[in-house]
């Protein structure tokens, strides 16, 4: 069973249909008796930063996310502002982040050219071999919403580049934690793709 | 090469429990089941769908949240709701349903603190409003509501301006005076209100071919949407649901890598 975590913070049920879509089981939840009985996590989110601290903290959920990930390495994959949410700190609040990886958000710079939120579909080049990206026979392209991006402070926990305007990261990964800014669960084949191997790893890692 | 295109949005129109396309916002054609329409478009792997809801107000008062929890069931790509909406509870149980954007249009212009109040709670990012543009009598551009039968008095400049003041994070411009017509799109419209705000501008109304698409993002367009070019084929408009072609799509590719 796959947990998608329910702190008010926007859509949750594409992400559901979406693992149902790929025979996969999932409960939208914020009770620790259902993500402690998870073999994965799934940390989706729409909103603000400072907002999804917060609501995780109002959840009791905040410290409880940190022992799951680090210290019982359960799998646990952040979408577009979950991913943010892992980072140690974001320059959209003041609220600090889970920290489950060295990074850090930051908003994108104002521009002539380039609309802010970066809305749309882009490519995610691989930048090390990961379960997440390794079985796209094409180029993966992916449905993005964001105003602000992550910058990783390790190279190795970096998984994929995306570029608007600028390079930016959009997908790290180390060990059992993930992040992707994009939307696997709008981002149709490309997506299935990606979210199957996220289940593989769940169900698969310690074969 | 990190940007794929810019997106190319199916607009399905609904209207009782089947969608149908208008021409001019009137006549009404069935052109195929809601549910299944979507998921051909995802097998065909559109970048984003755009679902208004048309169906006369006296029949239907509200969104139809059953059929939009049967469609996101099946929608696996970006998809935006319109129609009807008037409440902060409609939005929040429509995006609950699993729809990432809600298009707001009549309510948007008659009630902006409820664009501004509704663009705060849900994000930017989150909200479209919407304006059907015509010429009236005199030939000048107004915005219409309610489905295009009332004329707000209103330019298009001025209420894309207070759309913006409200914090929508893009806009769906719609020509009624193009809808369904397959004459191309209103190039000087989109021209002068893509320059007129910074939010993005979803150019709606009259597309027949990329070269259309192409015109439009040349002339401001950050987006293009079309109903009719998607729905029906050849000269007689035979009811088939397609997507870009592959040549279609490689020349969209060729002309924004330029």
């Amino acid at each position: 069973m796959i947990a998608i975590v329910d702190y008010d913070m926007g859509n949750l049920g594409s992400i559901k249909n979406m693992i149902k879509k790929i025979g996969g089981q999932s409960i939208i939840s914020n009770d620790k008796s259902d993500l402690m009985k998870a073999a994965g996590i799934i940390l989706p989110g729409v909103g603000s930063f400072d907002t999804g601290v917060r609501n995780l903290k109002k959840y009791d959920l905040y410290n409880y996310l940190q022992d799951l990930a680090e210290e019982k390495q359960i799998p646990i994959l952040g979408i577009c502002l979950g991913m943010q949410l892992m980072c140690k700190s974001s320059e959209e609040g003041e609220e600090i982040g889970l920290g489950l990886i060295n990074a850090t958000a930051v908003k994108f710079a104002d521009s002539e050219t380039l609309k802010i939120p970066h809305m749309g579909w882009s490519f995610v080049q691989k930048t090390k071999p990961s379960i997440l990206l390794d079985d796209f026979t094409e180029s993966p392209r992916f449905y993005f919403v964001h105003s602000y991006y992550v910058k990783c402070n390790e190279e190795k926990d970096i998984l994929g580049i995306t570029n608007y305007g600028i390079d930016f990261h959009s997908a790290f990964e180390k060990n059992n934690i993930f992040g992707v800014q994009y939307h696997p669960e709008k981002s149709h084949k490309f997506g299935i793709t990606l979210l199957k191997g996220f289940l593989k790893y769940v169900y698969h890692r310690n074969e | 090469m990190s940007s794929w295109r810019k997106r190319v949005i199916p607009v399905l129109l609904l209207h009782g429990e089947g969608l149908v396309k208008t021409i001019n916002f009137k006549n009404p054609k069935y052109v195929g089941d809601a549910v299944n329409s979507v998921k051909i478009f995802n097998d065909k792997e559109v970048d984003e769908l755009a679902l208004i809801d048309i169906t006369p107000l006296d029949s239907r008062s509200e969104p139809n949240f059953e059929l939009l929890k049967d469609i996101t069931s099946e929608c696996f790509s970006p998809l935006s709701y319109g129609g009807k909406v008037r409440s902060i509870e409609q939005i929040r149980k429509i995006l609950g349903i699993g729809v990432e954007k809600v298009i707001i249009n009549t309510a948007a212009i008659e009630d902006p603190e409820f664009l501004r109040s509704a663009c705060m709670e849900f994000g930017s990012s989150t909200i479209v409003g919407s304006i059907d543009v015509k010429r009236d009598i005199f030939g000048r551009q107004r915005v219409y509501t309610s489905n295009g039968r009332k004329n707000t008095g209103k330019t298009p400049l001025e209420v894309i301006i207070q759309f913006e003041k409200c914090g929508v994070g893009e806009i769906l411009l719609n020509s009624i005076d193009r809808d369904g017509t397959k004459k191309g799109f209103d190039l000087e419209t989109i021209n002068t209100l893509s320059n007129g705000v910074a939010v993005p501008v979803i150019a709606c109304g009259g597309a027949n071919t990329v070269d259309d698409f192409i015109l439009a993002l040349k002339n401001g367009a950050s987006a293009v949407a079309a109903g009719s070019k998607f729905v029906f084929t050849g000269k007689h408009n035979a009811v088939l649901i397609t997507y870009l072609s592959e040549d279609e799509n490689k020349k969209l590719l060729k002309y924004e890598d330029k």
